[in-house]
């Protein structure tokens, strides 16, 4: 579904659903230079299972106008004028990756919004080596390469894909390539730059589930389950065999974890 | 701090897509001889139903084995994803009812196989599909023949029998410029020899029956998508950007973006036309693609000496190979094949019809049969079979003559192929 936010065409998946101000809602937000796709079965389930679901793409992301936005900050404000232009009071933020900074940064700035976070694939700080900013700033496909195989849990590059007949390598090159020039450096860049994690946590007080791959490249669920002690109450989801693209590499285990927390 | 690699394709021939076995540990493949699957309650049955959960449902739409196949080929080609199918010419049909409604229309290359040809010439046109043929040599051809109903353009990397090489990065060009994308029929090349997607095109398939295989002992094929083409952009296919009532009112590109194709391919395709790989199937073919990247130089490398053989024999009139100075398309081929053009390859005996005939039916180690791509090597008489259909007019325009004998060069030892074949020419001389 299309919506109007700062004047500018932006996309949110609804799962083929008129949004219902009487339901309650559930916002997926992506990670760094990806869209709203990848939560595609959890956000589906949601969809049909009684819950408005908004799975946005960021501007210049998916199907959303750019440009893309510069900061973790201005990503979680402008999550609240995504719902505001849905008509959407309070709802819950699913965030993965630079969505999950996105999930914290928007309960600690309006708590009156937000329900329940879950973050998945974090950490805190979320720093991003020099050679992958680098490649990134420069548009290079080793940037796409960083992204695609420390975004996956090793066995990835060998192992069967949950979703039959799928290539999860590919998937998401092929969506990186979709991508404008600039855009992953500009959330990679966001992400390392990001410096409330701290703050954010002590201030939110609606309740927090982490979700964290034990075999995350990108974020290691060492620094997770760091990050997860600073949240007072927050609940953890360990997945044995993920990656960080926990919603493709384990999406049932995920989905379950997702059902019984926002329930 | 130097950036990670992708594994090679060596090592992906042999692993991508399979895990060792969760439940026993077996390494091979199991074949997962199942119809259907069992469903852990009824919310788990719906939630499959309704993709809301990965898994299989039943055999026709997915099946484990299979999956395995499909994995590896998305891998090995550069794809997002893959469909394996009942054959190839399944899997072409598969992507053109995926794309098309009657009144659609296809520019294709005229130098194709000769099911190809009477699929899209005769049979699609019974419902309404159209088919403009056109040499591929001058890519202008393709743009010149699109219309406002086209929704494919269409060729093979390397034509049959001709073995005309597609300018795949120009006719891409073309295609992408009027919003529409290319198929391009991989199975001479093989991932190993050529990786299509790298140069542009959108989606491919093979006849997995062929190289892939490699021992003539299943029917196959394999639909590969690149995720590459931007359906909304091209505004052209509403059958994957607008709500599908025959599935939940899906909208595919919305729902999946990258992978728009495959999905409704494999939800509409495979659900209602139903041509799906067996498991048994998808095994045979697997044990086969574990040493594509053995075998395949092997067939070049007897190739080359074959085609070097038959050149020099006055028997022959001329040998149809692109990596032969003389072949029309031999720069293109030096640029996008530099692994080289496949083992199978035409060559025209003087003497026309009746030489033809003294010639394949002297052949001991070479096999009178109607394949290629096989460890054993083929030779066949494409005017007396695979195009046996096409009038005269349309056989000279693919460049088949009436002494035009095709072979398919094996992995035997490359002289006894040498020795039989100076005997078929002796014999054809007589």
């Amino acid at each position: 579904m299309n919506f109007t936010v700062d004047g500018r065409q932006v996309f949110a998946y609804t799962a083929a659903h008129a949004l219902d101000s009487a339901k309650p809602t559930v916002v997926f937000a992506h990670g760094a230079g990806l869209d709203h796709s990848l939560f595609g079965l959890q956000s589906r389930y949601f969809g049909y299972h009684g819950r408005n679901v908004l799975a946005l793409d960021f501007p210049a992301h998916g199907r959303s106008a750019g440009p893309p936005l510069a900061s973790i900050a201005e990503m979680a404000d402008w999550i609240v004028r995504l719902l505001d232009a849905a008509e959407i009071d309070k709802a819950s933020v699913v965030g993965h990756s630079m969505g999950s900074l996105v999930a914290l940064e928007c309960a600690a700035r309006h708590p009156e919004r937000m329900e329940k976070i879950a973050l998945l694939g974090t950490a805190y700080p979320m720093t991003v080596t020099a050679v992958f900013l680098n490649a990134a700033q420069e548009n290079r496909q080793d940037a796409y390469d960083m992204l695609n195989i420390w975004g996956h849990a090793a066995q990835v590059a060998l192992a069967g894909n949950p979703n039959p007949g799928m290539w999860m390598y590919g998937d998401t090159l092929a969506r990186l390539a979709r991508l404008a020039p600039g855009v992953l450096y500009n959330d990679l860049k966001a992400c390392h730059e990001y410096a409330g994690g701290e703050a954010a946590a002590a201030k939110v007080k609606c309740p927090v589930l982490f979700v964290l791959g034990r075999r995350d490249q990108m974020t290691p669920a060492k620094a997770g389950l760091a990050f997860a002690k600073t949240v007072a109450g927050a609940q953890v989801v360990q997945l044995a065999p993920s990656g960080h693209s926990l919603m493709v590499e384990s999406p049932d285990a995920v989905l379950d974890a997702l059902a019984t927390f926002l329930a | 701090m130097a950036g990670p690699k992708y594994p090679g394709f060596d090592t992906l021939a042999l692993h991508a897509g399979q895990s060792p076995d969760a439940a026993t540990g077996a390494r091979a493949v199991p074949i997962y001889a199942t119809t259907s699957y069992v469903f852990r309650d009824s919310e788990h049955a719906a939630s499959l139903f309704n993709m809301e959960r990965a898994g299989h449902v039943y055999s026709r739409i997915s099946n484990p084995t299979v999956a395995v196949l499909e994995e590896r080929m998305a891998a090995l080609e550069g794809g997002v994803g893959a469909i394996a199918t009942a054959s190839g010419q399944a899997a072409l049909h598969l992507a053109v009812a995926t794309l098309m409604d009657a009144g659609s229309h296809i520019v294709a290359s005229n130098s194709l196989y000769g099911g190809s040809h009477n699929l899209l010439g005769y049979t699609l046109k019974r419902f309404g599909i159209d088919t403009t043929f056109v040499a591929p040599g001058t890519p202008e051809n393709f743009a010149k023949a699109i219309r406002p109903q086209t929704r494919l353009l269409f060729g093979e990397t390397l034509g049959n029998p001709g073995l005309e090489v597609l300018d795949i990065p120009a006719v891409a060009k073309v295609a992408h410029e009027a919003g529409l994308p290319l198929l391009v029929d991989a199975t001479f090349t093989t991932p190993y020899l050529m990786q299509p997607f790298a140069h542009g095109a959108d989606l491919l398939y093979h006849s997995a029956t062929k190289f892939l295989g490699g021992h003539g002992v299943a029917i196959g094929g394999v639909l590969v998508d690149s995720g590459r083409f931007d359906w909304e952009q091209s505004g052209k296919f509403p059958q994957l950007t607008a709500p599908y009532a025959g599935f939940h009112n899906m909208d595919f590109e919305e729902e999946s973006g990258t992978r728009a194709f495959l999905l409704r391919a494999r939800r509409e395709g495979l659900r209602d036309f139903g041509a799906c790989m067996a498991p048994m199937t998808a095994f045979h073919i697997l044990q086969g693609i574990e040493t594509l990247h053995l075998r395949m130089p092997r067939h070049v490398a007897s190739t080359r000496k074959i085609v070097n053989f038959l050149s020099s024999q006055s028997a022959v009139a001329q040998v149809l190979y692109p990596e032969l100075p003389e072949h029309p398309d031999h720069a293109l081929a030096k640029r996008l094949l530099p692994k080289g053009c496949g083992a199978v390859f035409s060559f025209d005996l003087r003497g026309g019809r009746e030489a033809g005939k003294r010639f394949i039916e002297s052949l001991r180690v070479f096999s009178h049969l109607a394949n290629v791509g096989d460890a054993k090597s083929l030779v066949i008489h494409p005017a007396s079979t695979t195009h046996y259909r096409m009038t005269d007019a349309d056989l000279a325009k693919a460049g088949i003559g009436p002494g035009t004998v095709r072979l398919s060069i094996g992995l035997e030892d490359a002289d006894d192929l040498i020795e039989d074949l100076a005997r078929g020419l002796r014999a054809a001389q007589k």
